[in-house]
């Protein structure tokens, strides 16, 4: 893709994010019109539907389209960290143990009593995952020890909050949590807005600030170093970035996973597979892919509603498969 | 480029893992001038070029001109100190001028596509001086090993910085890559930088260096002008090899031609 064409891609990108957001407004039991939408916004249209927009979608909404950002954000960040497309928040157990930590958090009833609680829960064990997993693979980042180390730790947070499960005194509570964990994005209210947004926007700008030494770490991390990158305090800065951004999502939407995956991937050749460009259109994309998938779980008929993260996991993985398929070669190497 | 520039290493010592990998090395050296690092395999010659370009922890002192280099930011650092890594390995298919480009980060140009005419300038220089303007728009995954070692010193030529470290830029590239990197470095001397270059081919060395030094066990064996060093039975003790010499064109050559 030409420059030129290369900067139509944030207005594209921010089009579609608008679109779908605005879908997102429309659709759901009460389907409303578009100018319904816009007027109920602005506080015109009847106390119901003002209700059902501001009150119900317009959170659930924000909230999909941040938490969506936040995921491919995090995603296009690790992947120029650790120098490789397999890299993904999800697939270290990052948003596994940030769950952990949330039900931890549950459990203790500490989440009752300082509303703050949770997401901080959520933070410290997804910082906690992210800093055992980078301290593994360290400095080769090579992709076998990556996929192992992150299935140990997203295995050992799952075992963990299956502990706490196993361990909760009231079998409703313990229901309400794993339903929770499936994640989601219903009944949320500004209360949950308020509760992420400061921890996202201060994670995500502490990886935002870093995309150009993105793109000097694609020459690996000792020219990096030779030409001024400070390596070990990046690494710290992604991991801590990631842990605010990943386990402030996880706090109010449990696990929605693939995300981080799969928008830095859909970018990297719209923006010349530059490490340091990918990080805006990710987010972006990433913010569309969570608010289609929050839709589609209101289109696609069921009983019971589905769960967003459920949906996400069920495309994610066969596209994470594919993705396996395509490095298989990089892996045979590292096996051999 | 300033000429009184002069760099000196001062009993500079390395630990890796609580083993002395490098012990009390002191030597110096002019600007101007193609500085060949040799020694067996384990002898500490990377060592030595990553603790002097200060990118591993050393105890010593390291001087440049008469600014001590501990003294520096990791940016003032990156503008004096070049250096080619052994591994040429980029991560994403990035264009050829994208990564030469890079060149210019501690000279504060982080976007590739968004150059200063100065920035741009020394860009485009490195890219004619490395001889890489055919294939400038090419992803630098799909290049040839020899091709990538000259995007890779390309790369450190943009920097600009008066002193360049290579750690074996010609391993593994043929014969014409090999001469032609070797004669790209040795013109940048020429021009007044120091360079640093870390090589197995002691007949490559002798050819295009002004002056060697030899690591043994981490330890200083010999340092001078490089016809003194490859001449001197030192060399053929330290790799226990024999090596027949001659002279051609009016130049030494020597060849490693027997192991003992």
């Amino acid at each position: 893709m030409r420059s030129s064409e290369r900067s139509l891609l944030i207005p594209l990108l921010l089009s579609l994010v608008g679109a779908l957001f605005l879908a997102s407004l429309c659709i759901g039991p009460a389907r409303l019109a578009v100018s319904a939408v816009v007027e109920a916004l602005f506080g015109g249209g009847t106390q119901t539907q003002r209700a059902i927009v501001q009150e119900i979608r317009l959170p659930r909404a924000l909230l999909a389209a941040t938490i969506g950002a936040m995921h491919g954000l995090s995603g296009a960040a690790l992947q120029g960290l650790l120098r490789n497309p397999l890299a993904a928040p999800s697939l270290f157990g990052a948003p596994q143990a940030a769950a952990f930590g949330a039900v931890l958090a549950i459990a203790t009833g500490m989440a009752g009593a300082l509303s703050f609680a949770l997401p901080l829960s959520a933070i410290v064990m997804a910082f906690i995952s992210a800093f055992i997993l980078i301290a593994i693979v360290g400095r080769d980042s090579s992709l076998l020890l990556l996929i192992l180390a992150g299935l140990a730790l997203s295995s050992l947070a799952g075992a963990a909050t299956a502990l706490a499960l196993n361990l909760a005194s009231n079998p409703f509570a313990a229901l309400e949590i794993s339903f929770w964990l499936l994640g989601s994005l219903d009944d949320r209210s500004f209360r949950h807005v308020l509760l992420a947004w400061p921890f996202m926007a201060a994670g995500a700008w502490l990886l935002y600030r870093r995309r150009d030494a993105f793109r000097v770490l694609s020459l690996g991390e000792e020219a990096a170093r030779s030409l001024g990158v400070d390596v070990a305090m990046l690494r710290l800065q992604v991991i801590f970035g990631v842990a605010l951004g990943v386990g402030a999502s996880v706090a109010v939407s449990g696990t929605i996973g693939f995300i981080g995956l799969v928008a830095p991937h859909l970018m990297r050749p719209l923006v010349g597979h530059d490490p340091g460009r990918l990080l805006l259109p990710s987010s972006l994309s990433g913010a569309a892919l969570l608010t289609a998938a929050d839709i589609a779980t209101r289109l696609i008929p069921s009983s019971s509603g589905i769960r967003v993260g459920v949906l996400t996991a069920l495309i994610g993985v066969p596209f994470f498969l594919y993705m396996v398929f395509r490095q298989r070669r990089g892996l045979g190497v590292a096996v051999a | 480029m300033n000429p009184l520039i002069y760099f000196e290493v001062r009993n500079l010592s390395v630990r890796l893992g609580g083993r002395l990998v490098l012990k009390n090395v002191s030597f110096g050296a002019p600007c101007g001038a193609l500085f060949a690092l040799v020694g067996p395999s384990g002898a500490g010659k990377t060592t030595l070029l990553r603790a002097a370009a200060g990118l591993t922890p050393s105890e010593g002192q390291i001087l440049v001109g008469d600014e001590d280099v501990s003294a520096l930011s990791i940016r003032q650092r990156a503008q004096r100190f070049a250096y080619v890594p052994q591994s040429d390995a980029i991560s994403w298919p990035l264009p050829v001028r994208d990564v030469v480009a890079l060149g210019r980060y501690p000279h504060g140009a982080s976007r590739p596509d968004r150059l200063s005419a100065r920035d741009a300038e020394a860009v485009e220089r490195a890219i004619a001086e490395g001889g890489l303007q055919a294939i400038a728009d090419r992803p630098v995954t799909e290049l040839s090993g020899g091709e990538r070692r000259r995007v890779a010193v390309a790369r450190a030529l943009a920097t600009e910085a008066p002193i360049l470290f290579a750690d074996e830029p010609t391993a593994s590239v043929d014969p014409h890559y090999q001469l032609s990197i070797m004669s790209l470095l040795r013109r940048q001397a020429q021009h007044g930088a120091l360079v640093f270059v870390v090589t197995h081919d002691l007949g490559v060395a002798a050819r295009f260096a002004d002056r060697a030094l030899i690591l043994k066990d981490g330890e200083l064996e010999s340092v001078g002008p490089s016809d003194a060093v490859f001449a001197s039975k030192q060399l053929a003790d330290v790799f226990a090899i024999d090596i027949f010499r001659c002279d051609y064109a009016s130049e030494h050559v020597i060849v490693p031609w027997a192991a003992r």
